[in-house]
């Protein structure tokens, strides 16, 4: 039975470590500031109408959240439950009355919610400047960028507390989560590229394999809310449309949730068994 | 209060515990005693409910395994060194109060008990050693519970705050709780214990009274005295008569002490009319020795 008493005061408690992080200070700064270059940049000053701008502000705000929500959720949650582990933090806190999947819950939402802060803000940012300009032309599918972005967010996090939980060190597991950024982002691309070159893999197997990339699930349905159709991803993106049509949103959509629980469940499983905790000085 | 039956817990192929079994009458003040690796700490992990064992273990009428929450909500704990995060000590009396049903009305009352009352704003990471022991044994009482574990609690202490934090606990127990604590400090243990339950190699091996303790494990502990250089050779012989166990070490010689006979070999060179220049005990514990 979980107490969510409990949930809600370790959220809190993470919520306000993770809003005072100077790595998320960092990120945050670094993401708004972006963002509000690329919204500005992307201003054609009267060369390009401004409907076109949007969209490609959008567009660009996708490639800025596909490099940077993995790096922040993989590695601030690849480093949550082992850093308090290594410090010792963790088997204190462990041994008051509350459960581990109280603990888990509450420090994966309140390092969530510490997400949200930094991607509403760059967002934000990004989103005031456009509409000063004049250039949103539709609110709507800029919101449903920003709730993929979120939805990311959290698969990416639920990826970084697995990996804490299988790590028994800090620096291991932010070593496991940089790789897998590392992967997501560039290795898997390029992977696909090389194996459906080579084994001239048929097109929908060369979508299939993309699609259980999260990142690429965040691409395609960022992409479908700024335009009807994934042309731009050329045959994987026109099979796409054909396959599924209407359909292919809601199913990514579905899919980052998958990614959101599946990892978050298995860190729940590991922690939930796991029985070696440092302690400062102890001794066994 | 605390009944251990058959306790085992396996690292591995590593046998930390190997059918411990103990109980622990309610107001007893019962020290865990044993080298590293003997299964102390082990022992009060299974009791935290933090760790999967064989056997069977019960707190305060709870089954251990079943209703680990439970348990620990009647077990007030102070590690070794508590690790606290970053926030001032009422933030941190709140959190822990929180988690613990307690009301923040209790949290001022367990400032004065330990004496943190003045430093109520101050960051944990402000704090020394023995004010984040003070701390931790607040945080352990917030709730008011029956028992407290303590995992050598003054292992990182000065002298000073050891002496405190050991009349607080002193306190405690005569007020009624009961006392479970690791340690491998004869001082400790023969100030704070009632009775004594000695670990060895995961194995129960002695249940026995804290003033038995040293006789019964042939504890002893090195005294090194210094002799003007003429009566060196006086000194150990008048030494060797009397049966010490001796290290002559240039101008001083190191003798081994039993406890309740440490003042025996400075006696013995007084008698014999050597005179003592210093002495000193060598840094360390007790040493344990053969069994009897």
């Amino acid at each position: 039975m979980i107490d969510f008493a409990n949930v809600r005061t370790i959220t809190g408690k993470e919520l306000r470590d993770g809003l005072r992080n100077r790595w998320f200070i960092v990120f945050t700064v670094a993401f708004a500031g972006l963002a509000l270059a690329l919204s500005s940049l992307m201003q054609p000053g009267g060369i390009r109408p401004a409907l076109m701008s949007y969209s490609r502000t959008t567009a660009s705000l996708i490639n800025l959240v596909l490099l940077f929500v993995p790096l922040i959720g993989l590695t601030l949650g690849s480093a949550n439950l082992s850093g308090d582990r290594e410090t010792g933090a963790l088997v204190y806190l462990l041994a008051q009355p509350v459960s581990r999947v109280e603990v888990l819950l509450g420090k994966y939402l309140g390092m969530a919610g510490a997400l949200f802060a930094t991607l509403t803000l760059g967002f934000g940012v990004a989103g005031v400047a456009l509409a000063l300009q004049g250039s949103i032309n539709d609110a709507g599918g800029y919101l449903l960028t920003v709730l993929l972005a979120y939805l990311l967010a959290l698969a990416m996090l639920s990826l970084g507390f697995l990996m804490s939980t299988l790590a028994q060190k800090t620096a291991a597991a932010l070593g496991g989560a940089l790789f897998l950024w590392l992967f997501l982002v560039f290795i898997g691309d390029l992977g696909i590229m090389g194996t459906a070159i080579t084994m001239q893999l048929p097109i929908e197997a060369v979508f299939l394999i993309a699609v259980l990339n999260p990142l690429q699930m965040f691409k395609i349905a960022s992409i479908l809310t700024i335009q009807a159709n994934l042309e731009v991803l050329g045959p994987a993106g026109l099979y796409a449309t054909d396959q599924f049509g209407g359909l292919l949103l809601p199913l990514l959509l579905l899919g980052l949730v998958i990614w959101m629980v599946l990892p978050l469940l298995g860190a729940v499983v590991l922690f939930a068994r796991q029985e070696k905790f440092t302690q400062k000085g102890s001794a066994r | 209060m605390i009944t251990a039956t058959n306790l085992s817990k396996r690292y591995g192929n590593n046998l930390a515990l190997d059918q411990v079994s103990f109980t622990i009458q309610a107001g007893e003040s019962v020290a865990l005693w044993g080298a590293n690796g003997a299964g102390k700490t082990t022992t009060l992990r299974c009791l935290l409910g933090l760790q999967g064992f064989d056997g069977d273990l019960s707190v305060n009428g709870l089954d251990v395994r079943r209703s680990s929450k439970a348990a620990r909500a009647a077990i007030g704990y102070v590690p070794q060194e508590t690790v606290f995060y970053d926030m001032t000590i009422t933030e941190t009396l709140h959190f822990y109060a929180r988690l613990k049903k307690v009301s923040a009305d209790r949290i001022p009352a367990a400032l004065e008990q330990v004496q943190l009352t003045g430093h109520a704003a101050k960051r944990v990471s402000m704090l020394s050693g023995g004010m984040k022991q003070r701390l931790a044994l607040a945080v352990a009482l917030l709730a008011d519970p029956p028992i407290l574990v303590l995992d050598e609690p003054t292992a990182n202490l000065d002298v000073k705050a050891q002496r405190d934090f050991i009349h607080a606990i002193q306190t405690l127990n005569q007020s009624g709780k009961t006392i479970v604590f690791s340690s491998h400090r004869l001082d400790e243990v023969v100030a704070l214990a009632s009775r004594v339950l000695v670990l060895t190699d995961g194995r129960l091996t002695l249940d026995c009274q804290p003033n038995e303790l040293a006789h019964k494990l042939g504890l002893h502990r090195w005294l090194r005295i210094w002799v003007p250089a003429q009566h060196r050779d006086d000194s150990l012989r008048v030494l060797n008569e009397q049966g010490f166990v001796l290290m002559p070490n240039g101008h001083s010689v190191y003798v081994q002490v039993n406890l309740g006979a440490k003042i025996a070999p400075l006696r013995s060179l007084e008698l014999a009319r050597i005179p003592v220049e210093d002495f000193d005990f060598v840094d360390g514990d007790f040493v344990e020795g053969s069994h009897d």
